[in-house]
């Protein structure tokens, strides 16, 4: 049979706050166990929740930059369970009434094609502290330094078809927030974490099958790789006659599987009500508009301006708008380099190769972007052929200076003196008589391809100086 | 000494009569001499308090006296007091010591007042006898056969048996009002939000409020001006402006509206306690008040709704209590179940763990609606009947309890009669008002109390309704007479 892959995601978002969403304490990554919990985090007897503005603001941004509806009444309510890391039993969350409703995000594959996903709903929570199991024998240990961070859960319709589409949302919403600043995005630690919803149905079917929840999933390769073996996993038992069994699962990336976590059966209630010990949370329009006056451009407008403004493809626009860091690289790379497709071409080329060699951001990148147009601009003019640009633009990653000082400073100068490139040629020419007259013997096709050794030699004596276009013109005239 | 007011006392203070290191060892003395009996305290913070009186003592010295400058008081033992146990009456918690400060208690310190120590009552401040304390039950000055109501038990009796000057307590559904009835003391309930709940150890968050204990209506409002104002650390901590308490209290109550809310005179009442409410009524048409009877039709729904939403907040604010972090862990847990539920299971004593499990029950998928949505539409019924209430009149009077203080023992093993209790005092817990509970008569020599309630906000009106009263009467200035 036929199967039609359906798949929700709820994508948990550590806001960039500087302090927790219910205390004071720090929310920095990285310091040594419950040194940033405070007598709140601690949930000391008597201990109260006061709100950081700070995260509502961030919430509606969020909100705002993907055509949301904000409420301007929300609701905290306590999710309550007991785990050892949860120190009040509860986590404060809401339900009812989040900050954002429905909103949508575009998203756009290899293929080229794209699609809206709707987003349902956006939340306010707190994050739990982490149990940690190793170097305890037998004991565990908590640290609450997480706890009570804020968190922006990001609830998806059941829009996704496939799990490059799953990953192409996540993207996309990856985007989003750190272009908004809400968010370092970091996945490595946690920043952004999400729960798959997997289900597949007969093609054709319009009610949904039973789903699974694939939990905490916190990289884009094994988001792909746990949907897409729980794909295989749920096809195998549909394909024998089987029953899905709704439940939580786990991903586990060393042996690429999914396993039962718990059951429906077994699954909490966790007896949501409305927290007695925060308000609701009022906002009005003008409070919307003033956030709303704050928004940078997002990655979905930039995407288009930069094929409008810039004749890029779509291929390039998507790549070069995914985050802001390489958008503003780009653009001021273009700018200074006077040719916007040379740009993109050098971003998404020796630039991001070299990036990735070794391991580094764009905003780390030891030329910057005005360095990279001006040598752009040096091919342009003529001053360096292509070839010695990337010669420059090595020198440029070792830390050497401007293009032109490493031009200046290395004679890289393009020869563009006919007189003195016929010299050149004319000595090529008589250090090789025989190729010289294999040439002369050979038909216009032949010669095609062996006028190139002719050009390579006359290079190398020039030291790629010579303007290659002015080297092939005199060589055929000698040769003819 | 040890049953003047608190403005007699500062008066004392002042014309150097005593000072309050000799006042603060006269209440030690006595504590010494009758809480073997009265059980009214968990803690006596006995070398703290001379420390602190001989520090209240130079500063009056030095003319930088506060508000309550030496004036020995008792907190209910669910105030955090930093380096001072904080039990909560509960087993669960009868070895933390908080490393912070209370929000009243802090400004009782600034205030320089003098902590004798933590008060008993019930676990949790569950209860409206004070039988449910870990630390045994507290006994009434009165006679001691008898409860001190509760669950601010502890307090009401330490004040009434001169113990201290003052106290604090908390009411949540009647917790300051029927124990200072039941012991003859004046106490207030401030409309929820006049002060601070941060270090307060949560039951009901919606409902709890902290407020004064004392020997009169002029004693509350002068602890009642230390003790309110906004708590940016409590959220629902009201960002209203404070009155001037005292100064309010000489105003006359001609033109005074009083209403009776008819619901409250029925035939569950005591006729003794009906008698000496007729007699406070006429009192109040003395001092110039029109009396007015009023409806308030939801009542009898109070109780029910109020047992819905207590427990079910409590059951949230008790899950805190699990043996990670802080206060009991049970011996050699096997794993993590058997912590949690031996640990709680030996923590919380029976009360508790009932109304766990009620609040539990009712907030749970498929009961939810049923139970804990219907008790919020009572809530808003029972919060309009108020409104519409204190649209004709200014206040209302109506007894503080269906009877006088009853022997230990009597109602614990009927829960439901033990709830019925706070029968008069749970419709304006639930309303968020303020409310008054101070003597007006005696029966069979065991206090009647009479309870006045306000307007969001009215704790002025209130005190001075209350002061106007103890002016023409001396019920207040009874007091037991202990063996």
């Amino acid at each position: 049979m036929a199967w039609e892959v359906v798949i929700g995601l709820e994508v948990h978002v550590q806001l960039a706050t500087r302090s927790k969403i219910f205390s004071g304490a720090s929310t920095a990554f990285g310091a040594s166990p419950n040194t940033q919990a405070c007598a709140v985090d601690l949930a000391m007897p008597g201990m109260l929740p006061v709100f950081n503005e700070e995260a509502l603001r961030m919430a509606v941004k969020f909100g705002l930059a993907i055509g949301a509806e904000i409420s301007e009444r929300s609701v905290f309510d306590r999710k309550n369970y007991f785990y050892p890391d949860l120190p009040k039993g509860y986590q404060i969350s809401q339900l009812d009434h989040p900050t954002v409703k429905a909103g949508s995000i575009d998203i756009h594959l290899a293929d080229g094609t794209g699609k809206t996903i709707g987003v349902t709903r956006a939340h306010l929570e707190e994050d739990a502290g982490k149990s940690l199991h190793e170097d305890f024998h037998g004991m565990t240990g908590i640290d609450l330094n997480r706890a009570g961070t804020p968190l922006l859960e990001i609830v998806s319709e059941p829009d996704l078809r496939s799990a490059k589409e799953a990953v192409a949302y996540l993207k996309k919403l990856h985007s989003i927030v750190t272009y908004l600043g809400i968010s370092d995005g970091d996945m490595s630690q946690g920043s952004m974490r999400c729960d798959c919803n997997v289900s597949l149905r007969p093609k054709g079917q319009a009610e949904f099958g039973t789903r699974t929840e694939i939990k905490n999933v916190n990289s884009f390769k094994f988001v792909e790789k746990a949907i897409n073996t729980e794909i295989e996993r749920q096809t195998d038992i549909l394909e024998d006659d089987g029953k899905i069994t709704q439940e939580t699962r786990l991903y586990d990336a060393d042996k690429d599987e999914t396993r039962s976590m718990r059951s429906k059966e077994f699954a909490n209630d966790y007896r949501y009500f409305p927290d007695p010990d925060l308000l609701p949370v009022v906002i009005d329009q003008a409070y919307i508009e003033a956030v709303k006056s704050t928004l940078p451009e997002l990655p979905e407008a930039k995407l288009k301006r930069f094929k409008e403004q810039y004749g890029l493809s779509d291929y390039d626009a998507e790549i070069l708008s995914s985050s802001r860091q390489q958008a503003d690289y780009f653009e001021a790379a273009a700018s200074a380099a006077g040719d916007a497709k040379l740009a993109a071409n050098w971003v998404m080329g020796d630039l991001a190769k070299n990036l990735n060699q070794q391991n580094l951001e764009i905003s780390e990148s030891p030329v910057p972007a005005e360095h990279l147009g001006l040598l752009i601009s040096r091919i342009k003019d003529k001053t360096i052929s292509g070839k010695i640009a990337k010669d420059v633009f090595t020198a440029m990653w070792n830390g050497e200076g401007s293009p032109d000082n490493i031009i200046e400073s290395k004679g890289l100068k393009q020869v563009t003196d006919s007189g003195a490139i016929e010299a050149i040629v004319d000595q090529v020419l008589a250090d090789n008589p025989k190729q010289v007259e294999q040439y002369r013997a050979a038909d216009e096709a032949k010669r095609g391809k062996m006028v190139g050794f002719f050009v390579g030699q006359t290079m190398k004596a020039s030291k790629g100086k010579a303007n290659p276009q002015q080297v092939n013109q005199i060589l055929k005239q000698k040769l003819s | 000494m040890s049953f003047k007011s608190i403005s007699e006392l500062l008066n004392g203070l002042t014309q150097k009569e005593f000072s309050s290191v000799e006042l603060t060892r006269d209440y030690l003395k006595r504590i010494q001499q009758y809480n073997a009996e009265l059980n009214c305290f968990i803690t006596i913070a006995e070398d703290q308090a001379v420390e602190a009186a001989e520090t209240a003592d130079k500063r009056r010295e030095t003319g930088a006296a506060g508000l309550l400058e030496g004036i020995p008081v008792a907190h209910k033992d669910l105030f955090c007091t930093e380096g001072t146990l904080t039990s909560c009456a509960s087993n669960m918690l009868s070895n933390f010591i908080p490393p912070y400060e209370s929000t009243v208690t802090r400004r009782f310190l600034e205030a320089g007042a003098v902590c004798l120590g933590k008060t008993n009552m019930d676990e949790f401040a569950m209860g409206s006898s004070n039988e449910n304390s870990h630390f045994g039950p507290v006994r009434n000055p009165w006679d001691s056969t008898r409860v001190p109501g509760g669950s601010s038990g502890g307090s009401a009796a330490a004040v009434a048996a001169g113990l201290c000057a003052a106290a604090t307590g908390t009411d949540t559904g009647g917790s300051i009002r029927q124990p200072a009835a039941f012991c003859g003391i004046t106490g207030l309930k401030p409309t929820y939000g006049r002060i601070s709940r941060l270090g307060m150890i949560a039951f009901a968050s919606s409902l709890d409020q902290a407020g004064p204990m004392a020997r009169s209506a002029e004693d509350c409002a002068l602890l009642l001006q230390v003790m309110a104002g906004h708590d940016p650390m409590d959220s629902t901590s009201a960002q209203q402006a404070v009155d001037q308490y005292s100064h309010n209290l000489g105003s006359e109550l001609k033109g005074l509206t009083i209403g009776l809310p008819k619901e409250y005179y029925n035939e569950g009442l005591d006729p003794t306690i009906g008698q000496a409410l007729q007699e406070a009524i006429k009192t109040y048409e003395s001092l110039g008040a029109t009396i007015k009877e009023v409806s308030l039709p939801h009542t009898s729904l109070s109780v029910p709704a109020y047992y819905v939403i207590a427990p079910a907040e409590a059951s949230a604010n008790l899950a805190r209590f699990d043996g990670v972090r802080y206060g009991k862990r049970c011996d050699s847990p096997a794993d993590l179940d058997d912590l949690y539920m031996r640990t709680r299971a030996e923590g919380f004593g029976a009360e508790v763990q009932r109304r766990i499990l009620i609040g539990t029950y009712v907030l749970s998928a498929g009961y939810f609606d049923a139970y804990y949505r219907q008790a919020q539409k009572i809530r808003r019924l029972i919060k309009n009947d108020f409104v519409e209430a204190f649209g004709q009149v200014d206040l209302l009077l109506c007894p503080t309890t269906p009877d006088c203080a009853f022997p230990l023992g009597s109602k614990s093993a009927d829960p439901v009669q033990m709830y019925l209790e706070d029968i008069f005092t749970i419709p304006t817990s639930l309303a968020g008002l303020p409310a008054l509970a101070l003597p007006c008569g005696q029966a069979n020599g065991l206090p009647i109390g009479l309870q006045l309630i306000g307007n969001y906000f009215q704790e002025a009106r209130l005190l001075n309704a209350g002061h106007q009263y103890q002016q023409r009467t001396d019920w207040h200035l009874q007091h037991p007479t202990l063996g």
